[in-house]
């Protein structure tokens, strides 16, 4: 029965357009990678900041913009279109967490935009503190002491 | 030339990331996770840190550079302070973006109403 029922949802379900879908995501990744190289020659050059302050302010700025376009309603259109594009950039990490507050908001300030924020982010940071934290361990105990 | 890298390597890496969606299923957090551990470990052997100078923003916009940058400013500090510093350091090179993050959410959140 089971396994009857799950043939039946495989051979309905609507098969991904792999290609389109890829495409799409290297185009709309692509373009915030050089989006954001643009943004840090503009900081290093005509700002004059240095290099690593560089990196940081580019990536404030694309967290900004995330933020600012998720609150105007803008960044969902640009996630059903870029895919991956738009999730796997660190905007996608702002959008998330925005989009979690905004979410949050009628359960009012403490409860709802405090506690609901990191929702869906709040994964991405325990995964990197607890696999940098043991990666790191490991280094510290075989490479540096 | 590094704007094309930078194209290259940031539109690789979310194909990947779109690739694993609709072939394994996963959902979008599920991915940028394991992106974060993945970019954590390329750290070893200077793997992301090459990346970076080959494809500046390129690599430093993924997701993955947020596990490199972790494990990368937990390691610099335990090279002074000794393995206390790995706790320490572990936030030195993200604080910024996730101070951003949550500022910006927060305003966001308070200034406009949900959409849909």
């Amino acid at each position: 029965m089971n396994k009857d029922y799950s043939k039946i949802i495989n051979k309905n379900a609507v098969k991904p357009k792999y290609f389109k879908n890829s495409f799409l995501a290297f185009i709309v990744g692509g373009s915030v990678g050089v989006f954001g190289q643009a943004l840090i020659d503009l900081y290093v050059n005509v700002f004059e900041v240095d290099k690593v302050n560089a990196n940081s302010l580019m990536l404030v700025t694309l967290i900004l913009i995330a933020a600012l376009t998720t609150g105007l309603g803008i960044y969902d259109y640009f996630g059903q279109f870029g895919g991956a594009g738009a999730f796997v950039p660190i905007t996608g990490f702002s959008n998330s967490m925005t989009s979690a507050a905004l979410e949050g908001k009628s359960e009012g300030i403490t409860l709802g935009i405090g506690a609901s924020m990191f929702k869906l982010a709040g994964s991405v940071i325990v995964f990197g503190v607890v696999s940098a934290y043991i990666l790191g361990l490991i280094r510290y105990i075989f490479f540096m002491s | 030339m590094i704007y094309l890298n930078a194209f290259l390597v940031a539109g690789g890496i979310c194909v990947i990331g779109q690739l694993l969606v609709d072939i394994f299923k996963l959902t979008p957090g599920h991915v940028t996770s394991w992106f974060v551990v993945v970019g954590a470990v390329l750290d070893s052997f200077n793997i992301y840190d090459n990346l970076v100078k080959f494809a500046g923003a390129g690599a430093l916009v993924p997701i993955t550079s947020f596990g490199h940058s972790l494990l990368h400013g937990a390691l610099s500090k335990a090279e002074e302070m000794g393995v206390v510093g790995i706790g320490m350091g572990m936030f030195d090179l993200t604080a910024s973006g996730i101070t951003a993050a949550i500022i910006f959410a927060f305003l966001v959140a308070i200034i406009f109403k949900p959409k849909g």
